[in-house]
């Protein structure tokens, strides 16, 4: 069964991938040279965030957790956003005042995150019936990790939306590692999937480095909810390829063979040998995509290398709409202390 | 003062159809208090919901619906049990408008009874508002009188930041007061002064301003004239009230039922004694709960009253 994705599409789409991997390679290589202070990679798994942002409308919302780049560059984030987020300066839409890839963009309903695991799954149920009540036919997806099928704000975002019938697509990427942890020790049940039926909703698992897989699974659910249907539950199955974050060592947790194992399922080669048999794509292609990605990373970088650390005044504003007494003081006080002079 | 926020809840209703309640047994029930009474009836399930048992959903929920542009109004049944929301508050909530430069807003109230008096024990009487005067983000909220109820209440509908609007629960019924009906409010970040006086100031809030005024009145009849400022607003508290006060009086009690250490009236005192020490003609005395957790028949003993007030007053007064 093959979706109905024009030629063009499917190339964009593989473009998308090429990108977010370089994107990923080139945040490792940033943070190594200690030109960006950490990163956190979701290499493998491209294709279960790209595809299943995909199928989501511009008007549709993502509460993402903190690896989805790829869903980021589908929902139309530009480059040089993320390295101005990356680099932390002066034109990041953030005020550089989040780790990197916890970014979001209001103007495409593309939330924030944050790192406490699960938070974003209640949120993408008050979105989701928010729309709901209004009576707007509009759709939150949420991401999450095996990992944070532990936590509470899991099980209660899950009862919430069965209880409420909300438009919610809950997307497990399930990449067998919470950074050392591996599923089997986050649950008993045999799948994430399964949990769904607790809930009073379906849960479906595919493969999640299969990305035309993971665009029809997630756009059935995405038809469904916008219908009225409710929530769905989806388990992406795939492998986080990298380490948990710049700060984690994965050797010291997992087997060469088994990393050995999932590369060899690599959604990228998988899906480029796809459009290579349909003659949708070639060696050519491919260095010209390569080439471009790196030209545009290149770009995006050296804008956001040069800029300037935000204002001292981003460290107060944005707590509230106004800035209180107690934050004017300190913002006074601190001026002047880094004026040289005393309070 | 339930009164009060039943009719301001409907008023504010009224006037701004993105104002959604929800919370457990708020609907049909109208709320364990009442807070919430007949508003199912006048507004449908659509804008008031009654929701499954779990506060990190409630408040996690009405953070989402928040980010969509409605403007919901948990309760959450008793203080004591906002923990599991906790995190949503903590690590969500306060943090959304900070995070993303401004552009995601969560303009939500919570609405949560607190406070001992109602022979509750534990799990239905604690004061825990440091917590969450402790996060930065956060608007604490505290009414003492029913006019103040109606007007904060207001004002917190309004807002573009997130308030935790604590309700004084004790009080619900027993503190009666005129309310216009006309639309007012009472801005958030201004204390009042709820009684004059020269000689001593004390601090309350919540249930705590009615335990002050009586005090004041046993002190008057010993011939000290005694100031009593209430709060109302904790984030952000009202700094030029408070220290006109101080100068006034030159002696300060702190009063609150929540425990002493590390609870909002050290956050006075240290204020206090950055701003105005040479104000001060004696020590700063604290009222509050003691260390220890909520008891249950010795309520009386843990819960600061008139006389241990009194004794607080004198002990400034003279010293």
């Amino acid at each position: 069964m093959e979706p109905e994705i024009s030629e063009e599409e499917l190339q964009r789409l593989y473009k998308i991938m090429l990108l977010t991997r370089s994107l990923d390679i080139r945040g490792v290589q940033l943070q190594r040279q200690g030109r960006i202070g950490f990163f956190i990679s979701g290499l493998g798994q491209e294709a279960a965030q790209i595809g299943s942002a995909y199928a989501l409308q511009p008007e549709d919302w993502i509460l993402p957790a903190y690896r989805e780049v790829g869903a980021m560059l589908v929902r139309g984030i530009t480059l040089t956003q993320l390295m101005d987020h990356y680099f932390a300066n002066a034109e990041d839409i953030q005020n550089g005042r989040q780790l990197t890839n916890l970014f979001g963009v209001r103007a495409v309903n593309y939330v924030t995150g944050s790192a406490p695991l699960a938070t974003q799954i209640p949120h993408a149920v008050g979105v989701a019936l928010g729309a709901k009540l209004r009576r707007d036919p509009i759709v939150a997806l949420t991401y999450f990790g095996d990992g944070a099928t532990s936590e509470n704000d899991f099980h209660t975002g899950m009862n919430f939306a069965g209880v409420f019938k909300t438009p919610t697509v809950f997307f497990c990427q399930n990449n067998q590692w919470a950074i050392s942890v591996p599923v089997s020790k986050q649950t008993a049940s045999e799948s994430i999937a399964i949990k769904a039926q607790a809930y009073g909703f379906e849960g479906v698992r595919v493969d999640g480095n299969d990305i035309l897989a993971v665009y029809r699974t997630t756009r059935e659910a995405v038809d469904k909810a916008r219908k009225g249907g409710g929530p769905t539950l989806i388990e992406a199955v795939t492998y986080r390829m990298g380490p948990h974050s710049s700060s984690d060592d994965p050797k010291r947790y997992r087997t060469e063979q088994e990393l050995a194992e999932w590369q060899r399922r690599d959604p990228l080669t998988r899906f480029r040998k796809y459009l290579e048999k349909k003659g949708m794509w070639n060696e050519t292609s491919e260095k010209q995509a390569q080439d471009e990605a790196s030209r545009q990373l290149d770009e995006a970088v050296k804008h956001a290398e040069k800029l300037p650390r935000p204002t001292i005044e981003t460290l107060f504003s944005d707590v509230y709409e106004h800035m209180p007494w107690n934050l004017e003081e300190q913002l006074r006080q601190l001026k002047t202390e880094k004026q040289g002079g005393t309070q | 003062m339930i009164q009060a926020i039943n009719r301001t809840l409907r008023d504010e209703m009224k006037r701004n159809d993105k104002i959604v309640v929800l919370g457990e047994d708020v609907g049909v029930n109208g709320g364990v208090f009442r807070a919430t009474e007949g508003l199912i009836q006048e507004f449908g399930p659509n804008r008031v919901l009654d929701t499954p048992l779990a506060e990190s959903g409630i408040i996690g929920v009405s953070i989402g619906m928040a980010l969509y542009g409605l403007r919901p109004v948990p309760e959450i049944q008793f203080m004591d049990f906002v923990y599991p929301g906790f995190d949503q508050i903590q690590s969500e909530l306060s943090k959304f408008r900070y995070r993303s430069g401004g552009q995601f807003i969560v303009p939500v109230v919570i609405r949560m009874p607190y406070g001992g008096g109602i022979k509750g024990s534990h799990y239905h009487s604690q004061s825990t508002e440091a917590f969450f005067a402790h996060t930065p983000g956060l608007k604490v909220v505290i009414p003492g009188t029913p006019y103040d109820a109606k007007g904060l209440l207001t004002s917190a509908l309004r807002e573009e930041d997130p308030v935790m609007f604590l309700e004084p629960k004790k009080i619900y019924r027993t503190v009666r007061g005129e309310v216009p009906e006309d639309d007012f409010t009472v801005p958030i970040g201004k204390a009042n002064v709820s009684r004059e006086g020269s000689d001593v100031v004390v601090f309350a809030y919540g249930a705590m301003l009615h335990v002050a005024l009586e005090a004041a009145e046993l002190a008057s009849a010993k011939g000290i004239n005694v100031e009593v400022v209430d709060l109302r607003t904790l984030i952000p508290f009202d700094i030029e009230t408070i220290m006109s006060s101080v100068k006034k009086t030159g002696r300060v009690v702190i009063l609150h039922e929540a425990c002493k250490t590390c609870g909002f009236g050290a956050e006075i005192a240290a204020q206090i004694a950055e701003r105005g020490i040479l104000h001060l003609k004696s020590p700063i005395v604290r009222v509050a709960g003691f260390d220890v957790p909520f008891p249950y028949v010795l309520e009386d003993d843990y819960m600061p009253n008139a006389s241990r007030v009194l004794s607080a007053i004198e002990k400034v007064h003279n010293f």
